[in-house]
């Protein structure tokens, strides 16, 4: 069995115990999806603002556990002041950590930084809780997808 | 009553996966709400079927289908005396008991119910006990009413007749999977009958963990599974009224369900076939038919007696180390509730309680638990759930004491 200090670093943690842009955004102008995991009964609710193909600014509501909650709390602090394609890529890059996405061997996606958030690299070990970490990147995509940028 | 009569520390020892070590730690499994372990008998019978006796049933002349078809009925037999139930004929094997309430819905229902017509469900119901009457509420506009609950997890019954007036349908649980309430059912069924309405049971969680009695309950129709119940899973059961079962259109065609097929049209087969078409579940069957045995010989009301004991326990013991630090929903009075704790610690998320505790190889489920209305009711996403069946002992709920512990130092609190 994988130890828990592979799941639960002290960074994924702090984000939990501090949540960085939790809150809610004016709708419009800002995108807004939310997100279920079914398996768990987790919510969560981001809220983008897209101005000239920047994300200017990003929500995080809802509850979960401390995978889903840190997650979102990362990928907000990544992904805001991106373009959408550097969000894009991060997406992607990101999945392809989790396993749940194909890793091009050459390519724009090995330039893509995961900083803190490769603290989550650990959950792979304990694949039920793929789903809780991804949870809010795909909520995210939902939220631009909407907004059919 | 004794339950001393019982060696549980033997019955313990019939479950061959309780002696697992992982990471040199013994198996502390308190998800039987969820889905049962097997006894050596059960796991034997279906292996010596397979290995000496495998043969398709009903069909075929020669002595091994014979053979097959006797051990197959005989489970049926098994579990009519189980139930209490009038006829044999009244039992009918689904794929789960999911698929149980689905044909209640699909054939009693769509014969039975049309525009504005009232269906009462309670709020403590699994969603398999939900959804298949919102389809059917869909397709035909009928009326969904709900049966509300007390503060302390119990159905409010206040209002009981007033909800029942007009309705043609009353389906509730005899036992919450998430609460562990136990529901007045011969009270319910009764009052069913008073405003007109069909009782329909979810047994789910009753039948596994007490002596069953259809007949004493007043029900029409009654369901419930295999799985939780020490058998196999793929096996579910559905028990109802002989009239009832008669009057109601087929469920599934194919082989086996007819009685008579033409270029222009098809007549049912007797009951039970009627209502088990195609090849069914016969290993599972037959390794029902040897849980029902084990259970049986056991005895169900020492059974309900352990856990009740068990039940109690284990309140204390984690009510006595965590006081406020723990919020066990339900009813405190172990007479009106199952082995079933459902609870909040310390502000832990459900999910990362569990991947803590399974550190120490204790097992429980954090989830909604197919029941999201009644999460939403708690005021929660999800809650943690420990429950007890009859091989799991005190040394089991310390165990959940002690993992607990090591939670709150894991996320600092």
């Amino acid at each position: 069995m994988p130890g828990l200090e592979d799941l639960y670093r002290e960074i994924i943690l702090d984000h939990y115990r501090t949540p960085r842009n939790r809150g809610e955004l004016e709708t419009p102008p800002a995108h807004m999806a939310e997100g279920h995991n079914p398996l768990c009964g987790d919510e969560i609710t981001i809220y983008a603002q897209v101005e000239n193909g920047i994300l200017t600014d990003i929500k995080v509501s809802g509850q979960g556990c401390s995978i889903s909650q840190s997650s979102a709390s990362m990928m907000s602090q990544a992904v805001k002041g991106k373009s959408l394609a550097e969000v894009q890529a991060l997406v992607h890059r990101f999945k392809v950590m989790m396993s749940i996405a194909e890793d091009p061997e050459d390519g724009p996606l090995v330039e893509v930084k995961l900083g803190d958030l490769e603290a989550l690299q650990g959950v792979v070990k304990f694949p039920v809780r793929i789903k809780c970490a991804v949870l809010s990147w795909n909520t995210l995509l939902q939220a631009l997808q909407e907004a059919d940028i | 009553m004794n339950t001393n009569l019982v060696d549980w520390a033997a019955v313990k020892a019939d479950f061959p996966v309780l002696q697992r070590i992982i990471d040199d730690q013994r198996l502390v499994y308190l998800d039987s709400a969820n889905t049962s372990q097997k006894p050596h008998a059960v796991i034997d019978a279906m292996a010596d079927f397979m290995r000496n006796g495998y043969s398709p049933i009903s069909r075929s002349a020669y002595q091994l289908a014979a053979e097959a078809t006797d051990l197959f009925e005989a489970a049926r037999a098994k579990i009519q005396k189980f139930i209490n139930a009038p006829h044999v004929e009244e039992i009918i094997f689904t794929k789960n008991a999911t698929e149980a309430l689905n044909l209640i819905a699909q054939t009693w229902g769509r014969e039975n119910l049309h525009t504005g017509d009232i269906v009462v469900l309670t709020h403590m119901e699994h969603h398999a006990n939900i959804v298949p009457w919102q389809m059917l509420a869909a397709e035909r506009n009928l009326e969904i009413r709900w049966i509300p609950l007390t503060s302390d997890g119990q159905l409010d019954l206040t209002n009981l007749s007033s909800l029942l007036t007009g309705a043609k349908v009353l389906s509730f649980t005899a036992m919450s999977n998430v609460l562990g309430t136990l529901t007045p059912v011969a009270q319910l069924c009764q009052a069913a009958h008073a405003a007109g309405a069909l009782a329909i049971v979810d047994a789910c969680q009753y039948v596994p963990h007490n002596v069953t009695d259809v007949q004493a309950w007043g029900a029409d129709f009654a369901w419930f599974s295999s799985h939780k119940m020490v058998g196999p899973s793929g096996v579910g059961v559905l028990w109802g009224r002989r009239e009832l079962l008669h009057a109601m259109p087929p469920f599934l065609g194919g082989g086996n369900m007819i009685g008579d097929v033409r270029l222009d049209g098809f007549t049912c087969a007797e009951l039970p076939s009627k209502f088990e078409a195609g090849t069914p579940a016969i290993v599972e069957v037959i390794g029902l038919g040897a849980a029902v045995d084990y259970l049986s010989k056991i005895g169900m009301a020492h059974v309900r007696q352990h856990e009740m004991n068990l039940t109690d326990y284990a309140l204390r013991t984690l009510d006595d180390r965590y006081g406020t630090d723990i919020c066990i929903h339900g009813p405190r009075d172990i007479a009106v509730r199952g082995a079933v704790l459902s609870f909040a610690f310390r502000g832990i998320h459900p999910h990362d309680l569990s991947q803590v505790l399974d550190q120490k190889n204790v097992c429980i489920r954090a989830g909604h638990h197919c029941a999201k209305p009644l999460m939403k009711l708690l005021g929660a996403n999800a809650t943690a759930r420990a429950s007890f069946y009859l091989y799991n002992d005190e040394s089991d709920a310390d165990a959940l004491a002690d993992a607990l512990d090591s939670a709150s130092d894991i996320f600092g609190l």
